[in-house]
């Protein structure tokens, strides 16, 4: 636990992750066509960056893919070779074995070499004989730590604006320079931020290394070119603070390239001939031969927001934040309590310690919402891994597929995102698979043969909405019913709308793919992603035309913690209700109620009819009341922008409220989400709206068979 | 689940087991005192809709929710709508924790388990072997109850 190494080895696979989405993310955007040369460079250097990583953790399979890919990219960098078509294809591939490798090597597992080869190769035939090195793993070995300091200003100095000057530095570091705890790296970036800097660290005056001596004395010291509009002073502003502990020359260049200078070793080895001029900082004693550092950052060349520096992160273990959510969740409910004390002791409205328990309150609430931002996410890792998912599920069952994703900034709690991998995977293969047709069907449908699968996350009202939509041939609803007739899950006299019918795919067992491939079809259907989205206090529905395609929508709460919510008092409980799921509320007169069938009634609101639902008597507590006029509704909305009016005593409260799950304690409790603790210690419950209108009997009156009309997979759901 | 047998009696014969007797209308029960977590004074608990009558509700104990079954419906010893109860054991097994409502805790027993009778087979209970041995203290019959099979169904019946 407390080893260094192992600490710093988990550091660099968690930089390897930010790594690879990088990678990814460039990859994508060249696919899209909305890439510049800049980012060929981007996953050029996330590959590398990997690489030299990888290197100093002595993890050869990584370093030996990483080289080739690194080789074949910086073909593509020099102009070379196009990405587009296979060759983008192999990146992306290149780019899944890459992330195999880092997971692997991570794990300390075996990586399937016989996956890994074809690849390598298919890259090493992007570049041209002469300049693949044939020594490349073997070099790549050598690789040092020391490269991964490599987001240090380099360039090889190819483009310069023609109003910039070009100057010469020369940087000798003393003993004391380093004795104060100097860092020159943070002076070269500093110079860097000026313009186009090429770095050039002269080793030739290190002594072998069974010869030093003294071991804190500086051997090396630094030649750079700098291509920069500001002047000397600006240059020399950045050894501000070394200006006595080193021996420092600066000069404009005019003449002759002043580094024509050493160290032909190193660049002589260099198999891929970068541009003379350049080398690694510091290389070690044993000449450095893999491709020079110097080739990873030409965006000092152009300078850009993408040269901005990164806005500084800490790392936090998850557990910390967890307790920090635990504890503030403590002082909501406390602080709740105290209301109520204040509230009991009889204390006016306007007195001081009114007016500081108000302003706790609002410090509790922005206390509440940092809290949960540190733990929300983009659900941009997510979106990455689906990209994933469909080329290789479009790969196996060779149809094309392409996938477009939005919104991918879009946060959520780090949990959702961990627990919506599985049932999302599902969704995505379901769709490559049984939801878009073969090439030749689109084809003879007249679209376009590629199919197109997207992806989608937004917020609304309060939740984090995602949506996966393929462009396929929608659902074919005669053969659903058919096929759910056959297997006994619904009456074959059944009469269905379309809804019903869509939703008939969430029952257990259920599966059109008409024979079972490889892919999907295995018995764990879509009520398994509908359970797992549940569990998340989230909800699935599904549109679908004919031809056009079908599309999923989750629906999920941004937050698994708190929840705002309206105290309502029915039947002498007290509920919470998801102030989310409320559109309205109002008091009935005698005009608003209307009987429907036997035991049911409507309300009527502005031109529009409503179930009316008793929360009482659907919960169980009472029978159902004689008259509803006077009573207090909730206008309850629906993710298919439904609604019902739900009868409630008493409007209490409006607060937020700390969830305390029942699923662990209790198990799943039917139109209930969850339980709360109220100011006064006690519990009351979290209505689940949805649940409770899908489940609803909608018995307002005399009790006789019920009429209502229900969703029908809800109803058979009861045990879900 | 319903397996009469107590695991217990495994044990060598010399062991002795402590248990926690309780009233349970007007029923001598225990339980193993290892199980138990705490005693408490019975309070409101709120109540779950659409559950089995002998579930109670869900009270608050120090900010985590814990179920509460009324042990007397549960066993099937009387309605659960009798007086109400006063006493909350919150005992725990196999990770799961529970309060149960009974009459009135009485004693802390420590018996061998040679001493621990088996129940006999009752076709007419079958299916419900919530009592895993029987023993007499005292002149007074009193039941091991099987705490597994006694919470085995909670919540599972919606889970």
């Amino acid at each position: 636990m407390t080893d260094p190494m192992a600490e710093i080895r988990a550091s660099f696979f968690i930089e390897c992750d930010e790594l690879l989405e990088a990678m990814q993310d460039g990859l994508q955007a060249i696919d899209e066509g909305s890439g510049d040369g800049e980012t060929v460079n981007t996953v050029f250097r996330a590959v590398h960056s990997i690489k030299g990583g990888a290197g100093a953790f002595g993890l050869d399979a990584l370093v030996g893919f990483a080289h080739r890919f690194e080789t074949a990219l910086d073909e593509v960098r020099s102009g070379r070779l196009t990405a587009d078509g296979e060759v983008l294809r192999l990146f992306f591939t290149g780019s899944d074995i890459l992330a195999d490798l880092v997971r692997d090597s991570r794990d300390g597992l075996e990586t399937d070499e016989a996956r890994i080869s074809p690849v390598r190769d298919a890259l090493d035939r992007l570049v041209p004989a002469a300049d693949a090195p044939g020594e490349a793993d073997t070099d790549a070995l050598d690789f040092q730590p020391l490269t991964l300091a490599l987001d240090l200003g380099l360039d090889d100095g190819a483009e310069q604006q023609a109003d910039t000057a070009t100057w010469s530095i020369r940087f000798h570091p003393t003993r004391a320079l380093f004795e104060s705890g100097n860092e020159p790296l943070f002076l070269f970036r500093a110079l860097r931020d000026l313009g186009a800097l090429t770095v050039l660290c002269h080793d030739d005056e290190v002594p072998p290394l069974d010869a030093i001596e003294d071991p804190e004395a500086p051997h090396a010291w630094w030649a750079f070119e700098l291509s920069t509009t500001e002047g000397e002073a600006a240059i020399r502003e950045c050894f501000d603070f070394v200006e006595d502990l080193c021996q420092l020359e600066i000069r404009p260049l005019s003449e002759a390239p002043v580094i024509a200078l050493p160290d032909p070793e190193a660049l002589g080895a260099a198999p891929d001939a970068a541009p003379p001029g350049t080398a690694g900082r510091e290389p070690p004693p044993e000449a450095d031969p893999a491709p020079p550092p110097a080739t990873a950052t030409p965006e000092a060349g152009n300078p850009g927001p993408a040269a901005a520096t990164p806005r500084a992160t800490v790392r936090v273990d998850l557990e910390r934040i967890d307790r920090l959510v635990n504890l503030v969740g403590e002082i909501v409910i406390n602080q709740a309590m105290l209301s109520q004390s204040v509230e009991a002791a009889g204390i006016p409205p306007n007195s001081p310690v009114r007016a500081g328990l108000e302003e706790f309150l609002q410090l509790t609430r922005d206390i509440q919402e940092s809290v949960m931002m540190i733990r929300a996410q983009p659900v941009k890792s997510l979106f990455q891994r689906m990209a994933r998912i469909v080329r290789e599920a479009s790969a196996t069952i060779g149809k094309e597929v392409r996938l477009r994703t939005e919104g991918e900034n879009t946060e959520v709690d780090k949990t959702v995102i961990e627990r919506l991998a599985d049932p999302l995977t599902h969704m995505i293969r379901n769709a490559v698979d049984h939801g878009l047709e073969s090439g030749e069907a689109r084809e003879a449908q007249g679209k376009s043969r590629v199919g197109t699968v997207h992806l989608r996350a937004f917020h609304r009202s309060g939740r984090i909405v995602i949506e996966v939509a393929d462009d396929g041939g929608g659902i074919d609803r005669e053969k659903v019913l058919a096929k759910a007739i056959a297997r006994g899950l619904i009456e074959p006299d059944s009469q269905l709308s379309d809804q019903e019918i869509d939703n008939l795919l969430f029952l257990p067992g259920f599966s059109t793919a008409d024979e079972v491939s490889s892919l999907s079809g295995r018995g764990v259907g879509m009520d398994v992603v509908r359970n797992a989205i549940q569990a998340l206090g989230g909800r699935i529905s599904i549109t679908s035309a004919r031809g056009e395609g079908t599309s999923f929508s989750i629906s999920l709460p941004l937050t698994l913690a708190v929840l705002d919510g309206m105290v309502v008092r029915v039947a002498g409980e007290t509920i919470v209700v998801p102030l989310n799921a409320i559109l309205e509320t109002l008091a009935l007169g005698p005009q608003d109620i209307r009987s429907l069938g036997p035991t049911t009634q409507v309300v009527r609101i502005r031109e529009r009819f409503l179930p009316l639902f008793d929360l009482g008597a659907e919960l169980g507590y009472r029978a159902p009341l004689d008259d509803y006029t006077g009573q207090i509704v909730l206008l309850i909305g629906q993710e298919d922008g439904a609604s019902a009016a739900v009868v409630v005593d008493a409007i209490e409260d409006q607060r937020q409220v700390v969830i305390k799950g029942l699923h662990d304690s209790y198990g799943r409790v039917p139109r209930i989400a969850a339980a709360t603790i109220l100011g006064d210690g006690q519990i009351a419950l979290i209505l689940d709206p949805v649940d409770l209108v899908a489940r609803a009997d909608g018995r307002t009156r005399q009790p006789k068979p019920a009429t209502d009309p229900k969703p029908l997979p809800e109803n058979t759901g009861l045990t879900a | 689940m319903s397996d009469p047998i107590n695991p217990q009696e495994n044990r060598a014969d010399d062991t002795v087991v402590e248990l926690l007797s309780f009233l349970v209308a007007g029923q001598d029960y225990c339980v193993d005192i290892m199980s138990v977590r705490e005693i408490r004074g019975g309070t409101r608990a709120t109540p779950l809709p659409h559950s089995p009558p002998y579930m109670r509700g869900v009270i608050n104990l120090r900010g985590a929710v814990l179920p509460i079954m009324d042990l007397s419906s549960r066993l099937e010893i009387a309605a659960a709508e009798d007086a109400p109860r006063s006493v909350i054991i919150v005992v725990s097994t196999k990770g799961r924790t529970m309060g149960l409502m009974v009459d009135a805790v009485s004693d802390i027993l420590a018996l061998p388990e040679a001493e621990l009778q088996p129940p006999p087979e009752m076709p007419a209970d079958s299916g419900r072997g919530f009592v895993s041995a029987l023993t007499i203290v005292n002149d007074r019959m009193i039941r091991v109850l099987d705490l597994d099979s006694v919470l085995s169904s909670i919540g599972e019946q919606a889970a």
